[in-house]
């Protein structure tokens, strides 16, 4: 450092400003106190450069001023000169000029308002980053007169186009709200429009004001609730963080305790065996009981985030299934908690914290993990007794020998706490362990003859609390350390001995002994600590009681020493005893009963975790950390008795939502949402009344089935959900089915492009879908939904396909999964032939898969399912769609499931699923392939590869099954028919006529049986259908006279075709 | 949240402040000192410093890296994870910016980190914290740098955001170009290990455990997609990514599919549990005794011997092992037929630079230890913290399978490394 004197010498040369600001730096160090003319000096060249009209000079200055500033040095007497350059067109200075002012504001707020009107300025301006950066500081200078103008000017930005300076609005919020909290009415309507934003860069700031401003008001995050879980993965990680802690608490409020029937039994710290089984035995009923899908939603979100790299997050996590999953899921959180071992030093200290809190009530959860918790030499002692904690904690039955001698290693170790702490541990471990109570003890015992004082010092106290629960006669122990009372000069150990010869003072050996320890200490009474005299004083009046013979005199002057102590508790406690021992006659009442008052048996103490009282904060917080409440913290609620409706969180408007790839998923996510399900079904009701029972039917089935099913759906929806961050989008209705693009390696900015959306909705409804995906920012999207318009001529079709399809590159299987029961969209980019007749939507979608191998069979305890989803397929449109449900019925998880080993006939061709890594127990896949059968009923044969195990599956289709609905004019169909006859046309007349009263029935047998368009007929008793063959788009034309002379036509090219499906629908419609 | 940061060098000296909010008086570092005393006190290190020091109005959040401490004041509740994450992660901006994160270079552009740090946190809120998006902000000083701003009057601070920050791989610059495009890939695994002695001679492994990462440096033009796959992923017990990585495509397929951040990085950390047998490449023999507390001899004994052991076929190079002596002894003095050894009196640590093992004639160390006369002598045995290196090999038997660049026409050069090292090895005697 510089003395005062160079401080001088550089005074004198500042004339010229140095390049560098360091030298100015040491000069100015030496400077502070006596040296004020140079002091002055030098701001006065400063404010020189600073007026200069070189951008240069005032940038030099800016730097030096802003070193000043970072150095803590006041530079506040430049105010009036800095802030004059706030209107500089350099952007360096700007900036630093706008550092320097958010520092000093303050302090000078008259001449802080004059730079306002720049600022103003800059909030229109056309550069982002320059809005962005005024209404920072704008927010930043905390002057009190300017409320209204940055009320203005949040307001104004959170409506901004660039989502940077929406994001600095956020931050702006919390600001102003500090600055003057009464605007909290205004700016909750600002949180909640920024709650409500589609950008992933603005919502962790928004929540991050939320937090600030109006954490109570949980009512905002009702409808934002489902998009924060959805696009929790793409937010920045701070953002998560605070995202994940407001979650937390809004789920405490929303949801039930998922562990209602097990708390009882975990919440009390049994030993871990009993309380495995007795989990066991509640395992049952605690999966029985149902989460809330919201609950699950926000419990599955968030898990991917333990892999993050960021530390707080992973905790953030953790804390959140502490606090809000079911007993059995939280251990999903232990490896990741592990791992954060291995990271900085202040990273493992509070992590260790929150593991030692949760490991009191959760041994399970880190006991394979014991060895991690081993101390090393190397570690901070901080994080050793942490460590030592954890394994106290973790100690069982089982493994009380391995964690034994691993204490017996630390006691060698040269770190005296940890030697300290690690005979505590031991002293905890017998108290808690029967089993091993007496080998601690014998192993206690013989600490006492350590060479190190304190190892015996910190002995004798834990062998005092453990005599203390262990019961039986222990006269040789006490012994023996009564004898080490010269030896220790521990207070505290001295302490214990003299409390422990005094309680044991009628034992036999201990008897002998006591009177003299009592003369002994009694000699050094003056000289004591507070804690050891008060010891003395309780073994005086003891042995006074028990043995007054020896002892009486003894005690006396043991008494008339503490009488002049100079502490007031030991003069207060002599007073007290000697009334009690020695009593003037008149107070005789009390003395009486003295033997029975001192020497009663005592409860023992309990020894347990220090952490075991943390519970009451939240983990992972400061306030837990330091285990008091600290400023700001707000109590984590308790669970409702009964979850508040949980309605609140659906979105109103129909918007295109979370994608699904299946169908099975689809119903079950709707059919949580009882009334919108009713509305959904409804439309196509109108149209089928039949369909709407079975999709009814179907429902309730996959209701009463379990949770899992609309799992595997959610978690498909998720993979497709992150993968494209913009999409922020709820799950509630879903009309949209899309291709997961994640398979397809692709630049992000082209994945949009890869979702396929298929809307099923009115007319009407189309157009406030297309304004959402407006307002998902997918420009792409949106331009394929204006291209690719099915053409209103189509009169039929009431569906609009939305279609942007790259299959070329695509690795997976385009295929669209469809909706039950609702008709489907067609393709508009099918080719056809004839544009009168146009593809139409299956009529009729079955929604009951059939058996194709059952769980017995596949001898792996899998059952596939199959069921025609009569959708087009998106990889080749001569494709049959069939959806495969995999169910996992055994006991083992399946992995690697695919298809191998096709074997087809000539012209036949098979597109499989994308092979399933693993199929866990229980789960149930949904997956789907295509098959070009080439208009023949062949058998397609294959086997399906589950862990290495094939399964034979085959594939023969109806022959109704092969065909496409077409719709055509009548007069169209009737020309074509024309055309067909002779040997294409096949007739049958039917003779039953009974069954053919009711046209809407036979419409409804034909639809079953397959997969044709009707087409409007002049005729009431001519029913049409028009359908199409997949491969060789040949037509099929079906009619059905009714009335007097009933008949079915089938016209087709292709004889076998027609005959084929003749003989199904006769069979069809005898049924 | 974050309300100010004060940096503190080793001496104990605040050579920088920031606020972000009101100012903080340099007083409340009081109470930070304070507690720092005490542990010089207790004889310990500065990691015994208390990472939360509560005062009466502020919390203190401090952390120590490169002997300097960076204390975080905050006044009301906040995760102290996230502070302390936060404090890292500024740390590593500054050593990207300056290679190192020394006193000396903090003084030497204090204007350049008072911006940083004005960019990172907004009102004690994290704003931007992505490297390259703070790199195009403000550009890291260099020499040409400088010339080039001071020939053209251009500044080191962006007038324009940059474009990562709206983007949705904020970790990707755009435009990036190169004219060698190349991707290398380092695996390096640590073998952490505790092992302790069992009878005589005989060492058995308490613990031991291997914690790997992939450090990148992916210089490639325009915005690639790779993917990376292994042989044997299911290795891997847990895992943690960098941001860029599809969490999904890992869970479904156990393959890396990201676009990489530009430049180096550090892609993914994993740990190869203690579940599954970990190969110990070294053993180590030894005979350690102090003499007995009532005896009249002040010298004990220390003889060391090391072997390599399971390493794969591969040399055990750069083996050091590190004793820190307990406090009571004066002086060792050893002699060893390879490499060099040095006791310091000080911190009382033996260290031994053996080098390569060389498995025909073994590593050997034996000497006396002289101890402090009158001290009281403890019998506690200390233990030998070993540090070596195996090149070529990952030692839990990870590889790499392919690398696939998708998205970009031209073909990479791509390389990929492997190391073991030592991580936190420990060997009790």
């Amino acid at each position: 450092m510089a003395t005062g004197n160079l401080g001088l010498t550089y005074g004198g040369q500042e004339k010229t400003p140095s390049l560098s600001g360091e030298t100015e730096f040491a000069a100015e160090a030496g400077a502070p106190g006596g040296l004020f003319h140079a002091d002055y000096k030098r701001h006065d060249d400063l404010k020189q450069m600073l007026d200069s009209s070189k951008d240069s000079l005032k940038l030099e200055a800016m730097k030096r001023i802003i070193g000043m500033v970072a150095k803590g040095r006041d530079a506040s007497d430049l105010f009036p000169a800095v802030v004059k350059n706030v209107v500089s067109k350099n952007i360096e200075v700007k900036k630093l000029v706008y550092v320097y002012l958010v520092r000093y504001a303050e302090e000078q707020q008259d001449l802080a308002l004059l730079s306002i009107s720049t600022f103003q300025r800059a909030l229109k301006d056309p550069n982002q980053l320059i809005r962005a950066s005024a209404l920072r500081v704008l927010s930043s200078i905390r002057v009190p007169v300017i409320v209204p103008i940055m009320m203005l000017a949040i307001r104004d930005s959170v409506s901004d186009m660039s989502p940077y300076v929406r994001k600095t609005a956020a931050h702006a919020i919390p600001k102003l709200y500090d600055l003057d909290p009464e605007q909290k009415d205004e700016l909750v309507m600002v949180i909640e429009r920024l709650l409500s934003d589609q950008t992933t860069l603005v919502v962790g700031s928004a929540v991050m004001a939320f937090e600030q401003v109006c954490p109570e008001r949980t009512d905002l995050i009702h409808k934002n609730f489902r998009k924060l879980c959805a696009v929790l993965v793409d937010i920045e990680e701070w953002g998560q963080v605070i995202i994940i802690g407001m979650l937390t608490r809004y789920a405490r409020t929303q949801f039930t305790d998922p562990n209602i029937n097990g708390t009882i039994h975990s919440e009390k710290d049994k030993p871990f065996y009993e309380e495995s089984e007795e989990d066991e035995a509640k395992e049952k009923p605690t999966e029985s009981l149902v989460l809330d899908p919201d609950h699950r939603l926000l419990l599955r979100n968030t898990k991917p985030l333990l892999q993050s790299r960021n530390s707080s997050v992973v905790m953030a996590v953790a804390q959140l299934y502490h606090h809000l999953a079911p007993r059995e899921d939280v251990a999903v959180v232990t490896r990741a908690l592990i791992r954060l071992l291995r990271s900085h030093r202040e990273v493992q200290t509070v992590v260790l914290n929150s593991v030692a809190s949760m490991s009191v009530n959760r041994k399970d959860m880190f006991e394979p993990f014991l060895k991690n918790f081993f101390v090393r030499s190397t570690d901070a002692t901080q994080i050793k007794l942490l460590k030592l904690e954890i394994l106290t904690n973790l100690a069982n039955e089982s493994n009380i020998t391995f964690i034994l001698r691993e204490f017996q290693t630390y006691i060698s170790s040269q770190d005296r706490d940890l030697v300290a702490a690690t005979i505590q541990a031991i002293g905890r471990c017998a108290a808690g362990i029967k089993e091993v109570t007496d080998t601690c003890l014998s192993g206690l015992i013989a600490l006492l003859s350590n060479s190190d004082e304190l190892v015996v010092a910190e002995s004798v106290v834990v062998i005092k609390k453990l005599l203390q629960t262990h019961q039986g006669s222990h006269g040789d122990i006490v012994g023996q350390m009564a004898r080490l009372v010269n030896r220790i000069t521990v207070p505290q150990a001295r302490a214990a001995i003299l409390w422990l010869v005094g309680e044991h003072c009628e034992k036999k050996r201990v008897s002998k002994m006591a009177p003299d320890v009592l003369r002994f200490m009694a000699r050094t009474f003056a000289n004591e600590q507070d804690v050891v005299k008060l010891q003395i004083l309780n073994l005086a009046a003891k042995l006074c009681l028990s043995n007054p013979k020896q002892t009486k005199v003894l005690c006396q002057y043991v008494f008339s020493l503490a009488k002049y102590d100079q502490n007031y508790d030991i003069r207060d406690r002599t007073r007290f005893l000697r009334h009690l021992v020695f009593p003037s006659t008149e107070h005789a009442l009390l003395a009486k009963y003295a033997k029975k008052i001192f020497l009663a048996s005592k409860p023992a103490p309990v020894i347990e975790s220090v952490f075991k009282d943390r519970d009451e904060f939240q983990l992972g917080s400061l306030s837990h950390y330091l285990n008091s409440r600290v400023v700001g913290y707000m109590d984590l609620p308790g669970f409702p008795a009964v979850a508040p409706d949980s309605n609140v969180r659906n979105v109103e408007s129909p918007r295109p939502a979370i994608p699904v790839t299946s169908v099975r998923g689809n119903s079950a996510v709707a059919s949580s949402k009882g009334k919108k399900k009713e509305t959904f079904y409804s439309e196509s009701s109108s149209e089928n009344e039949e369909v709407k029972d079975e999709s009814g039917s179907s429902d309730s089935k996959s209701d009463s089935s379990s949770e899992i099913d609309s799992d595997s759906a959610e978690s498909d929806s998720e993979e497709s959900s992150e993968e494209d961050p913009d999409d922020s989008v709820n799950i509630s209705q879903q009309n949209i089915v899309r291709l997961s693009p994640s398979l397809s390696p692709s630049p992000p900015s082209q994945r949009l492009s890869r979702t396929l959306v298929i809307q099923s909705s009115s007319e009407s409804e189309y157009s406030s879908n297309s304004s959402d995906s407006d307002s998902i920012d997918s420009d792409k999207a949106v331009k394929t939904v204006k291209t690719s318009r099915i053409p209103p001529t189509i009169p039929k079709s009431n569906l609009d396909l939305l279609l942007d399809l790259d299959v070329s590159d695509s690795i997976t299987t385009p295929v669209m999964a469809s909706v039950p029961g609702i008709p489907l969209g067609t393709l508009a980019s099918t080719p056809i032939t004839d544009c009168s007749i146009q593809p139409a939507s299956a009529a009729y979608i079955s929604t009951r898969p059939m058996e194709l191998v059952s769980s017995i069979s596949s001898g792996c305890g899998l059952q596939i399912l199959y069921r025609y989803t009569r959708s087009i397929n998106l990889y080749s449109a001569s494709m049959v769609t069939i959806e495969l449900t995999l169910v996992n019925t055994g006991n083992e998880d399946l992995t690697e499931v695919k298809i191998t080993n096709k074997i087809m006939p000539v012209g036949i061709s098979m597109h499989e699923f994308t092979t399933l890594a693993s199929l866990p127990v229980g789960a149930t896949r949904l997956v789907t392939i295509g098959i070009d059968f080439g208009d023949s009923t062949q058998n397609v044969s294959c086997d399906l590869v589950a862990s290495g195990k094939p399964i034979k599956i085959n594939f023969r289709p109806s022959v109704g099954e092969l065909i496409r609905p077409v719709t055509c004019t009548e007069g169209v169909f009737i020309n074509e028919q024309g055309k067909l006859k002779g040997m294409n046309e096949h007739n049958f007349s039917i003779t039953n006529t009974s069954e053919l009263e009711d046209v809407k029935s036979i419409s409804t047998k034909i639809f079953r049986t397959t997969n044709m368009a009707s087409i409007n007929s002049s005729d009431p008793n001519t029913l049409r259908f028009a359908g199409q063959t997949l491969t060789s788009k040949s037509l099929v034309l079906v009619t059905i006279l009714v009335g007097t002379n009933p008949k079915l036509t089938v016209c087709c090219e292709k004889m076998i075709i027609g005959s084929m499906l003749l003989a199904e629908l006769k069979e069809a419609l005898k049924n | 949240m974050i309300h100010s940061l004060f940096v503190i060098n080793h001496s104990g000296d605040v050579f920088m402040e920031k606020h972000w909010r009101s100012i903080i008086p340099r007083t409340v570092m009081d109470y930070f000192f304070e507690a720092q005393r005490q542990v010089v006190k207790d004889n310990k290190g500065h990691e015994d410093v208390p990472c939360v020091i509560a005062t009466p109005h502020h919390y203190l959040i401090s952390i120590y890296r490169n002997s300097l401490y960076f204390v975080a004041v905050c006044m009301s509740e906040v995760p102290p994870l996230f502070v302390i994450e936060f404090l890292h992660t500024v740390v590593d901006i500054l050593e990207k910016y300056f290679s190192e994160c020394n006193e000396s270079n903090i003084k030497e552009h204090y204007v350049v980190v008072y911006e940083l740090l004005d960019e990172v946190l907004d009102n004690g809120y994290p704003l931007a914290t992505e490297p390259n998006i703070l790199q195009e902000l403000i550009r890291p000083p260099n020499i040409i740098g400088n010339l080039i701003n001071t020939v053209t009057g251009k500044s080191n601070v962006s007038s324009v955001l940059p474009s990562g920050q709206l983007s949705n791989v904020p970790w990707r610059k755009a435009d990036v170009k190169y004219t060698n495009n190349e991707a290398y890939f380092d695996i390096i695994e640590e073998v952490d290990a505790i092992i302790d002695k069992t009878g005589k001679q005989n060492c058995s492994t308490v613990f031991a455990e291997i914690a790997g990462k992939i450090e990148c440096c992916v210089r490639l033009s325009g915005t690639p997609d790779l993917t990376l796959s292994f042989i044997n992923p299911r290795l891997m017990d847990d895992v943690s990514f960098h941001p860029c990585v599809r969490l999904k495509r890992w869970e479904n397929e156990r393959i890396l599919s990201f676009v990489p951040p530009d430049g180096s990085f550090c892609l993914m950390t994993y740990h190869v549990g203690c579940q599954s047998a970990v190969a110990i490449p070294i053993y180590i023999r030894h005979n350690f005794f102090l003499p007995k507390e009532n005896s009249q001899s002040q010298t004990g004994k220390i003889e060391i011997t090391v072997g390599p052991r399971q390493t794969m076929g591969r040399v055990v190079e750069n083996l050091q092992l590190s004793i820190p002596m307990p406090k009571f002894i004066l002086n060792c003095t050893v002699t060893v037929n390879q490499g060099r050894a040095t006791f310091d009196p000080v911190t009382k640590i033996l260290l031994w630079d053996v080098g390569k093992i060389d498995p025909t004639k073994l590593p050997n160390m034996r000497g006396q230890i002289h101890i402090q006369s009158g001290a009281l002598i403890l019998q506690s045995t200390p233990s030998v913290n070993v540090q070596f290196t195996l090149t070529q090999i990952a030692i839990s038997g990870l590889k790499v399978h392919r690398l696939d660049m998708f998205g970009e026409n031209y073909k990479p050069f791509k390389g990929v490394k492997y190391l073991t090292k030592a991580g936190n090895f420990q060997i009790r005697m």
